[in-house]
């Protein structure tokens, strides 16, 4: 660590590694409901179960990446934060509201709650993945600005590097994209293109620009390649995130009710889309294989070749499989559709952040890397979680397939439950893997209290 | 391929500089060869899409083909190449040493690509009037879509052209330095091969 105001960083990761914990927890439950569809009835129903395994997701990447931001920013722009304290300030609000909205949807009735929060007033809750509260959704803004007015002030202060603006490019995006959250038209076709602008621009655009600047600092630190190579692939990379990114938001407007051209303008740009998440894998081997220094900390090399691998299957290839419009005439809603948002959120943001994490929580205790115990330890958590969410991905993948031919595609299609009666094989496979996915997440967590001796910090 | 593959992953072998010891030198930029493979997959997965759609359409893609201007598609397919050879000049007289001179040779093909843009601007005016629009027909979305996608990549390829200008002007490059001018000119064909794919399959074709 080159800055003490970097130390903010730490309490961002700790919270989002305890938050995943408790989006895993609540996806086992979920998983055991698939099949025992009572479990935990009436006290935490499936819906509920998802709602906030889907918002505690999306709550411990925005940690993650604001806690990545903290630690990134000061040291590319060679000047401490600009305010720690308000960092550290923002940190427990974004916390407390966070808390207190997970509270909210299992303590209360979703429609309590609804009235609590004054969305009568402004009626911005109901929609997946942006259920909040309206007063959780004006306090993330709140967060937001403060955290970017932050970032922003340290960056004018210091040296502007192509990493640390493409890294601000993305997260003003997602502050600005935010906002349609709070559009909520009664035209269900206008509601669905603001849903749309907030959720796809989000995870196929501007999260990308923050993927790929955090894995191409990591990437300079851990192989000590030039900068300039770094950044040129960076441009190639952005553009073609956006471009693909932003036209290919069509693949959502194929069924909702707008001019036909989209099957075809969605069809084409989201098929490419998978091309920068290539290009990232492609730039991960290649900065690693043209490393100029061995770095201490291997568990971090081996988080990051993994983001760009399995970003690429997740985010692009399995991605790609029901994005064509013909295909997707059949697939749209089933578990294909699950199959590909597990592997792509994994395989993506969660690698990206916690490549992030093992390359500086060494640093942020203190030393240039964990002991060799500690790293295989680590090293055992990356390959359990891994491996099973590949086979969570399979097993979906089978059940979706499955499900789209007794549902849709048979000459005597069987009804939703009934078809759900025929797959509960894959479930239970599914439910199985993920058993396996929290033993990593456990063995993950055990590296942290691994002692031993500790790498001797060297500034690079 | 197999080289190509193999440079992708470990381009330290290509040398970053041209030596006499490597005829085989990449001109240009391995980033922009990546970026130009991404933008010719996309176009060609437009190309195949047109042709699986007018095969199922072929009576209507022919009767409203012969609607189209052709006579401005040709004029500027001459632009394009004329602009590609001015480019290739502008590149010859760099590696000649003569990177002030390059300078022209850009100002004359960036003129060419202004005239694509306005003699594309007049053709879009006279089909709006007309009444073509995104959901007119499966061929005039297919026309309006490829064009229009090539056309922003010729706005694009303009402002490369405007920094390879500004970068001659001040003598960046030469016989020594020739991977900014080359990797702009290197896109700038690609644009040009594109159109030259583009004006034939919609505009020609039958």
């Amino acid at each position: 660590m080159k800055y003490s105001s970097q130390s903010v960083a730490m309490p961002y990761f700790i919270a989002a590694i305890g938050l995943f914990v408790g989006q895993i927890i609540f996806g086992l439950a979920m998983g055991l409901q698939y099949v025992v569809g009572d479990f935990l009835f009436p006290a935490i129903p499936f819906n509920i179960a998802r709602m906030v395994h889907t918002n505690l997701l999306i709550v411990w990447l925005l940690f993650g990446f604001m806690g990545a931001t903290y630690f990134l920013v000061p040291e590319e722009a060679e000047t401490e934060l600009y305010s720690p304290k308000l960092a550290l300030v923002m940190f427990w609000v974004f916390l407390l509201a966070g808390a207190a909205t997970i509270l909210g949807y299992l303590l209360v009735p979703y429609a309590t709650l609804a009235e609590m929060t004054g969305n009568n007033i402004l009626a911005t809750m109901g929609r997946e993945f942006l259920e909040q509260p309206l007063l959780t959704k004006i306090g993330i803004v709140i967060v937001a600005l403060a955290f970017l007015f932050n970032i922003t002030m340290t960056m004018l202060k210091g040296r502007k590097t192509v990493i640390s603006i493409v890294l601000l490019m993305g997260l003003w995006g997602l502050a600005i994209f935010f906002l349609f959250s709070f559009y909520n038209p009664g035209n269900l076709v206008k509601d669905k293109f603001y849903w749309w602008w907030v959720v796809h621009l989000w995870v196929e655009g501007v999260w990308e620009l923050i993927m790929a600047a955090i894995l191409a600092f990591v990437l300079i630190k851990v192989t000590g390649v030039d900068r300039e190579v770094i950044e040129k692939w960076l441009y190639v990379i952005i553009t073609l995130a956006l471009v693909t990114g932003l036209i290919g938001t069509g693949h959502h407007y194929f069924w909702i009710g707008t001019p036909a051209y989209w099957q075809w303008l969605g069809s084409v740009f989201s098929a490419l889309e998978p091309i920068p998440f290539f290009a990232m894998t492609v730039f991960a081997f290649n900065m690693v294989n043209r490393r100029r220094r061995e770095h201490p900390n291997k568990a971090a090399v081996l988080w990051a070749l993994g983001t760009g691998v399995m970003a690429f299957l997740g985010a692009g290839v399995w991605g790609f499989l029901h994005t064509l419009a013909p295909v997707n005439y059949y697939t749209h809603g089933s578990q294909i559709t699950a199959a590909h948002g597990h592997m792509a959120f994994y395989g993506a943001y969660v690698l990206v952040v916690l490549t992030m994490i093992s390359y500086a929580m060494p640093l942020l205790r203190g030393r240039a890397a964990n002991d060799e115990r500690a790293q295989v330890c680590e090293m055992w958590g990356f390959w359990l979680m891994t491996i099973s969410m590949v086979f969570i991905t399979l097993f979906l993948t089978a059940a979706g397939i499955l499900q789209v031919w007794l549902q849709r595609v048979s000459s005597t299609p069987m009804p939703f439950m009934a078809v759900q009666e025929q797959i509960s094989l894959f479930y239970w496979m599914r439910l199985w893997a993920g058993v396996v996915f929290a033993a990593g997440l456990v063995t993950y967590l055990a590296s942290f209290f691994v002692k031993g001796e500790s790498k001797p910090l060297i500034h690079a | 391929m197999n080289t190509c593959a193999q440079t992708l992953v470990n381009p330290s072998a290509l040398p970053a500089v041209a030596s006499d010891s490597a005829p085989r030198r990449l001109p240009g930029d391995l980033a922009i060869w990546f970026f130009i493979l991404a933008e010719l997959l996309a176009f060609g997965a437009f190309f195949i899409a047109y042709a699986f759609a007018r095969a199922n359409n072929v009576e209507l893609f022919n009767a409203q083909q012969l609607a189209l201007d052709r006579n401005a598609g040709a004029i500027n397919t001459m632009l394009l190449l004329t602009s590609s050879y001015l480019v290739v000049r502008a590149v010859q007289a760099a590696e000649a040493g003569q990177g002030r001179g390059a300078a022209k040779w850009i100002v004359g093909g960036f003129a060419c690509g202004a005239g694509f843009i306005v003699v594309k601007l007049f053709e879009y005016a006279a089909k709006f009037a007309a009444g073509v629009s995104l959901s007119s027909s499966t061929f005039h979305m297919f026309y309006l879509i490829l064009t229009f996608f090539h056309f922003m990549h010729v706005i694009l390829g303009l402002v490369i052209l405007a920094a390879l200008w500004n970068g001659a002007r001040k003598g960046r490059y030469g016989p020594g330095n020739m991977n900014g001018i080359e990797t702009g000119a290197a896109y700038w064909h690609m644009v040009d091969l594109v159109w030259l794919i583009l004006f034939p399959l919609v505009y020609v074709m039958r």
